[in-house]
């Protein structure tokens, strides 16, 4: 076993020969974190003390659902055969939202620990950033972790990855990040096989900045790797995709608690704070170089987030939509990938309609307006961007059914992904079956050793944003898992269905869907909305509607009973107050038309199946 | 007398009225006393009442000496605010008055009449369980000076009575009627429609009955699955069915048919009789706002605009009142907009109806469009309900008030 590094190197002034750039990928609850844990331990830059379970997860809702949202990066000092090196170990998000911020954690590295659950075998999103890290030509250390479960299966998941990354299956690490048992071993092995990193010290400087957060003390900290050159305290900097400049306030490295140094050098990862406020100023993906001597060319890879989910998010209590503005103003501070604009609707009141990467970032942002901010919110139902073009040739991006045009139509383009399951082999023809309802359509099926299969389909990601994931869970038992990445557009046969109440359109309830689904939709919606919306003093029919024509009926009977059978002496009192309530239940009321409708009822109509997929 | 007491203010422990409440010699007075015992509990049944285990030392043969004592303390009350009218009805309500014996009934309606006077003319009704009654009963009360009765029949169909945990059997009934028929009391019946398993066809048989007894006055109820009850417990949990409004609506409009058919005409959502004299005056002074003190735990009274209500179990009662203390324990006096909430929903119950001052005309005449209210009553000054409009006063009364504000 290797000892501790007795003599750290110095943060500016190590040689790139003594560096070792690594990130562990893994999917969910294979033990990421608690590795990452080990790791600090037995380099000694935690002690015992202050050690806590998921020291780099920051957000509560990190360390609870177990999964890492935003990266960070940690420099431990680690000896081998009486040398002395800094290895930084970069954290890199667990989530197909965040292939984009994955990326940009893969490209500061030269080398990547591919972690996989001993017991579990390799999951879907693993795979895909796997295959990143192969394209960003990172050496690659297999380890199969949890060992000392008393499932573990390691000789059969071993060969599962030796035949994906080519090697014998003894090469396979073997670890348990709970016991501690070969991590040493494994940080000896990152110095062995992760290459040095290479640039040049006399070059203008060059950082690509693979993390940019937001602390509401510091403003934000943005993480860079230094490619070429040197950054130091008090230089002016200058971002080359907006050319803004700032001076560096502070510069340093994590280990982990931030620790400020006399700079960054050739290959070496740490923090940068300038003063500024938001992190769109300090963009993930952007190149940092000297204002005074500017680098020509940025790094390669930068592109702006794009978000490829939509939905309104309206707080439940009228009153807290002055308090939901104000979160969202202050999550945009921290998450340069949220976008959101005002929104009203009929059903639902004052609200927003936000932006985002994907479903887990919308449940994610969802969940910390809740927890962080103590709002009670409904979220409508998501939806993707559309590409509408009408017969009079303007193009118009739908990102909401209310942006619908209600023109002729001629052509809808709409969103695509590159699916990618792996299932145990059993399950190929139900996840086949699922997939072609979805319009799915089939690329290719792969075998990982010998009973699980990888299986690939190109699918409208309008398909899989509503339910998908939670009917692929049911239908596998929870084997499958799911990963997807934009794949361009096609032209499909779309339209919109509306949601009329006595003839007045619902906007909450208007939907894109395809042409073959839209019967279906309209049924499952009015029959909700029938078992839902209180009987009124008159019949109230409910229609789905495809411009103006009717595809689907119910209609509420009108209510024939509304009086106490008994008003005696000892009554009179109780029956008033009754009324009097019933009176003030009307004003909280939603009109559509005439037909008065409880909030409740739009919320659980919206609701629907979702109820079950909140309470796993 | 359902439910639990509403919130109000703290009377005064001595029983004094509150502030200036000053009663109107002109507006009627009736009294109403409260039985609290039952033999058993019904399962529908949330009325404050109680089976001799669930008493604490209240007993029932003291009772009516409890009973007088509130009767002396209200006398105590008005006399102090100068009130000095007599009783135009009584009522005797539970729990079962007829747990008792009739002397005991008869001894209470003594004490009354001996601290107020009564009316020539009184109406003295006592509500009868059909089990604990007889002729020899019902000759006692006649002598005692009961006028009416009003039995508690509420179905002839086995199943449905068994539902509701009655006890009695149907073949009863009909000589219960035919005793109290001939002991020269008016007779009422009670009848409960929308038991969970009752169908129309049973309804049909139990309104067929009740026409056969050729009776004067029939009361007849939609069942009120109330909060708290057995009956809401056993619907939760799924041993019987849910109640439907729909079917209520058929049973109501059946109920009015049947019994319109016997000569019987509504004068109010659930009470129909043949003639405006054999009305009951006692409830016709609830529906008309007129002035009544309740005597007994849990029971309410209303006198010159202030509602007040007892506390509700026996043996607090008992002890209160031992200690001459009030046993009132809250009292309100609605505002203004509450109080024609309270004539609106109170008269609108009525054949009578009311006049259509003070409320919103065009909605006036939307209700009539709606076929709620009877368009030539309307056009005289009169709010009258229809057929539809009884099965739906409440949406009715909330639309009257909703366009005040």
């Amino acid at each position: 076993m290797s000892p501790r590094a007795r003599t750290p190197l110095t943060p500016a002034s190590t040689e790139p020969a003594k560096i070792r750039n690594f990130c562990i990928i893994a999917h969910i609850d294979h033990g990421k974190s608690t590795l990452a844990d080990r790791m600090l331990q037995i380099t000694g830059i935690v002690d015992e003390r202050s050690m806590r379970a998921q020291y780099l997860d920051r957000m509560d809702i990190e360390r609870e659902r177990g999964i890492t949202i935003k990266s960070q990066a940690v420099r431990m000092p680690w000896e081998v055969a009486g040398q002395s090196f800094a290895l930084n170990m970069i954290d890199t998000p667990g989530h197909v939202d965040f292939t984009y911020e994955v990326s940009r954690s893969l490209a500061a590295c030269e080398g990547a620990i591919l972690l996989v659950d001993a017991a579990q075998g390799i999951e879907a999103q693993t795979l895909a950033n796997l295959y990143l890290a192969l394209d960003n030509d990172l050496a690659i250390i297999p380890v199969l972790n949890k060992i000392d479960l008393p499932a573990a299966d390691p000789e059969k998941y071993a060969k599962e990855i030796a035949s994906l990354i080519g090697g014998k299956p003894e090469d396979v690490f073997r670890v348990s990040g709970k016991t501690g048992q070969g991590v040493a071993e494994l940080l000896d092995r990152v110095v062995e096989v992760v290459p040095p990193p290479a640039g040049d010290p006399n070059a203008p400087a060059r950082a690509m900045i693979f993390d940019s957060v937001y602390d509401a003390y510091r403003g934000v900290v943005t993480y860079v790797r230094v490619i070429d050159g040197k950054l130091s305290p008090r230089q002016r900097i200058q971002m080359m995709s907006t050319r803004a400049t700032h001076e560096l306030l502070e510069i340093g490295v994590s280990s982990p608690e931030p620790t400020p140094s006399q700079g960054l050098g050739v290959g070496e990862v740490g923090y940068l704070i300038t003063g500024v406020k938001d992190v769109r100023q300090s963009k993930v993906g952007d190149t940092v170089t000297d204002q005074a001597k500017p680098a020509t060319q940025a790094l390669a890879g930068y592109t702006d987030p794009k978000p490829m989910v939509f939905s309104g998010l309206y707080p439940i209590d009228g009153s807290d939509y002055p308090n939901l503005r104000e979160a969202l103003d202050k999550l945009k501070l921290s998450d340069a990938s949220l976008n959101y604009e005002p929104e009203t609707s009929v059903a639902l009141g004052f609200g927003f309609r936000c932006g985002f990467l994907g479903l887990l970032h919308l449940e994610i942002i969802t969940e910390r307006l809740e927890r962080e901010f103590g709002l009670d919110l409904i979220a409508t139902a998501p939806s993707v961007p559309y590409g509408v073009t009408t017969e009079d040739g303007k193009v118009i991006e739908v990102t909401n059914p209310s942006e619908y045009p209600t023109g002729k139509i001629k052509t809808v383009t709409e969103p695509m992904v590159k699916v990618g399951i792996l299932a145990p082999k059993d399950f190929v023809g139900t996840i086949m079956e699922l997939c072609q309802s979805r319009r799915g359509a089939l690329l290719g099926m792969e075998y990982l050793g010998e009973d699980r299969v990888e299986i690939r389909y190109n699918m409208p990601l309008g398909e899989i944003v509503f339910d998908f994931f939670d009917h692929l869970k049911s239908r596998t038992q929870g084997y499958a898992s799911l990963d997807y990445e934009p794949s361009g557009e096609q032209e499909a046969d779309l339209v919109k269905v509306d949601i009329l109440l006595q003839g007045e359109q619902v906007d909450a309830f208007s939907a894109i869907v395809h042409k073959d689904k839209a019967y279906a939709y309209g049924v499952v919606m009015t029959e909700r909305l029938k078992k839902l919306i209180p009987r009124q003093q008159f019949e109230v029919p409910i229609q789905a509607a495809i411009g103006a024509r009717i595809i689907a009926r119910e209609s509420i009977s009108a209510i024939r009973k509304d009086v106490l059978a008994k008003c005696y002496g000892g009554d009179i009192t109780r029956k008033r107050k009754l009324l009097e309530k019933q009176k003030e239940g009307k004003k909280r009321m939603k009109m559509v038309g005439r037909v008065e409708v409880p909030q409740e009822a739009f919320i659980a109509a919206l609701q629907g199946d979702e109820e079950t997929k909140k309470k796993p | 007398m359902a439910g639990p007491l509403p919130e109000g203010l703290m009377p005064s422990a001595d029983g004094r009225l509150p502030e200036g409440i000053v009663p109107n010699s002109q507006t009627p007075f009736s009294a109403y006393v409260h039985v609290p015992y039952c033999r058993v509990r019904c399962g529908y049944c949330d009325f404050n009442t109680y089976t001799s285990d669930e008493l604490r030392g209240s007993r029932r043969e003291t009772y009516g000496e409890t009973v007088g004592r509130e009767i002396s303390l209200a006398r105590k009350s008005l006399t102090r605010v100068g009130d000095n009218r007599a009783v135009s009805t009584v009522f005797f309500g539970g729990g079962t008055p007829t747990l008792l014996p009739a002397e005991s009934l008869v001894a209470m309606l003594d004490e009354l009449s001996a601290t107020f006077e009564c009316e020539a003319d009184v109406e003295v009704t006592t509500e009868a369980n059909p089990d604990t009654v007889d002729s020899a009963y019902f000759d006692t009360l006649v002598a005692g000076g009961f006028t009416r009765v009003s039995l508690g029949v509420q179905s002839v169909v086995p199943h449905v009575l068994a539902t509701l945990d009655r006890t009695h059997d149907a073949e009863r009934i009909s000589g219960v009627v035919a005793a109290a028929k001939a002991s020269g009391l008016a007779v009422s019946v009670d009848v409960i429609f929308g038991t969970p398993g009752e169908t129309l066809d049973d309804w049909r048989r139990t309104l067929d009955a009740v026409v056969g007894f050729q009776l004067d006055h029939v009361s007849a109820y939609a069942l009120i699955v109330e909060a708290g009850t057995a009956l809401e417990r056993r619907i939760r949990r799924g041993d019987v069915a849910p109640v439907d409004d729909d079917l209520h609506a058929d049973m109501y409009e059946l109920a009015d048919e049947v019994l319109g058919g016997g000569g019987l005409a509504w004068y109010e959502i659930s009470n129909w009789a043949r003639t405006p004299e054999t009305r009951s005056k006692h409830n016709l002074a609830y529906w008309r706002n007129h002035d009544w003190w309740g005597f007994g735990p849990g029971a309410h009274s209303h006198i010159a605009g202030a509602r007040w209500w007892n506390v509700k179990h026996p043996a607090e009662y008992q002890q209160r009142l031992e200690a001459e203390k009030t046993p009132a324990v809250g009292y309100e006096i609605p505002d203004a907009p509450a109080r024609e909430l309270e004539r609106l929903m109170l008269g609108l119950r009525l054949s009578d109806g009311l006049e259509r001052a003070q409320t919103n005309q065009a909605e006036v005449l939307a209700l009539v469009r709606d076929g709620l209210l009877i368009d030539e009553a309307a056009q005289g000054g009169q709010l009258v309900l229809t057929l539809a409009g009884r099965l739906r006063a409440d949406e009715v009364v909330r639309r009257l008030v909703e366009t005040d504000d």
